[in-house]
């Protein structure tokens, strides 16, 4: 990237994802992301759900957080709590991290246009093409490996579904969460408990053993590939989450990444689960349509993609990258951060700190 | 027989395939005989080099060698 203009462009930018728990949202790799470059001066308006999104509390990382409405409460009530945001902190860009509050941003996007806030999303029609539902007509259709899946909307149907795909299943949330299951009763469980949490449908998905890779990337739009890294997970929590991972060099995951953005058009950020099965098979386990929250990885790497999106979303042209280091290693760790109750009632009894 | 040019490899016995992501710990003599693999030489050359370089029953290291190699083609290392 070639920042013409030497003097850093002075940008408020509001995230969302500011959860950096256990199983972390985006939100901070995408900030520090942002904040390593050189060619931005920041203001970050963090945008939180709940109180103790650990975010909210990192002063050096989020300027200022407003508690936005859960994504339940609809497109109106969030545009107008912008909008009051926006008022105090005139907001530039703006970069969601969760799977379920993007539907209602893209829907809003050019309302936020309106008030002077960019945003740098796919369309509908593309965030619906990946999502779960559809990823295996999506496999089919433009040749990429997906394992077999049954869309469940009823718990009766789950064992002739096991029966057509033989034990261990994976049985997945409709956005997140995923279980391993090795009989029908562990099944029924997951799918319960799934259900509660997430709503229907349930997928329930064929289980492909193997090497798990992920792969960050980001897309202009028009179908070119601005930036792939592909990582392999080397330490995994007891949620499938990477705590460790390292860059690889492997020409197949890049064309794999970079024909899913032909394809597909992508706009902005997104993340392909791939396992590689023993045989070498490269199988799409799952797109998610945003940065995942290893992504400060490929500022590491040399390939800063969230950084890249703001220059995207301001209009800046963004030629795309080519090279990044291989071998460049994360590891995720715990802090325990010391606040003071009145932060935290602040945040609880007023929405902001 | 040559190690893949793609595979990293130090003097410590470190070694990392970026493909995989896969990394591995070698004794001195395994990081030897990997460095003589990528120097492009051949299985019976590393044979003679490694004869005169450690007092050691010939038909012995041939099959140890044997065995080591068969390791690094199942872990994909070695060019096909």
């Amino acid at each position: 990237m070639i920042n013409t203009n030497k003097t850093p462009i002075e940008l408020v930018i509001a995230v969302t994802g500011l959860n950096a728990i256990d199983s972390p949202g985006p939100g901070i790799s995408v900030i520090r992301a942002i904040r390593d470059c050189k060619d931005f001066k920041v203001r970050i308006i963090g945008l939180s759900y709940e109180s103790l999104e650990p975010g909210i509390y990192m002063h050096d990382i989020v300027d200022k957080t407003y508690q936005i409405p859960y994504p339940s409460a609809g497109t109106e009530s969030l545009l107008n709590r912008l909008n009051e945001i926006n008022i105090h902190e005139e907001i530039n860009v703006l970069i969601p991290n969760f799977d379920a509050e993007l539907h209602n941003f893209i829907k809003i996007s050019d309302a936020l246009l309106k008030m002077g806030i960019k945003t740098f999303l796919p369309s509908h029609e593309q965030l619906e093409s990946r999502d779960k539902i559809n990823l295996s007509e999506f496999g089919k259709q433009h040749n990429f490996d997906v394992p077999a899946d049954r869309i469940l909307y009823r718990i009766e149907e789950l064992s002739r579904a096991v029966k057509e795909l033989e034990f261990p299943i994976v049985v997945k949330g409709k956005y997140y969460e995923a279980t391993v299951a090795y009989t029908l009763e562990q099944a029924q469980k997951a799918f319960q408990k799934l259900q509660a949490k997430w709503g229907l449908p349930i997928i329930v998905q064929q289980f492909i053993s193997g090497t798990e890779i992920n792969i960050a990337a980001l897309g202009d739009g028009d179908g070119n590939a601005v930036s792939v890294i592909p990582m392999r997970k080397l330490y995994i929590t007891d949620k499938g989450k990477a705590w460790a991972g390292v860059t690889l060099e492997d020409a197949n995951l890049i064309d794999m990444a970079k024909r899913f953005i032909e394809i597909t058009k992508w706009r902005g950020g997104f993340e392909l689960e791939i396992m590689r099965s023993p045989e070498g098979v490269l199988f799409i386990m799952e797109v998610n349509p945003r940065f995942p929250a290893w992504i400060y990885l490929t500022a590491g790497a040399g390939q800063n993609q969230p950084a890249a999106l703001v220059k995207m979303a301001i209009g800046e042209k963004v030629i795309p990258f080519t090279n990044y280091q291989v071998g460049k290693i994360f590891i995720r760790y715990a802090w325990d951060l010391i606040t003071d109750i009145q932060e935290f009632q602040q945040i609880s009894a007023f929405g902001e700190l | 027989m040559k190690l893949k040019s793609n595979i990293a490899t130090s003097e410590s016995g470190f070694v990392f395939n970026p493909t995989s992501g896969d990394s591995y710990s070698a004794n001195s003599v395994a990081a030897e005989i990997m460095l003589l693999l990528k120097e492009n030489n051949s299985i019976r050359e590393i044979n003679q080099i490694m004869l005169s370089r450690y007092e050691v029953d010939s038909s012995h290291f041939e099959k140890d060698l044997d065995d080591f190699i068969a390791q690094l083609r199942d872990q994909n290392l070695l060019e096909l």
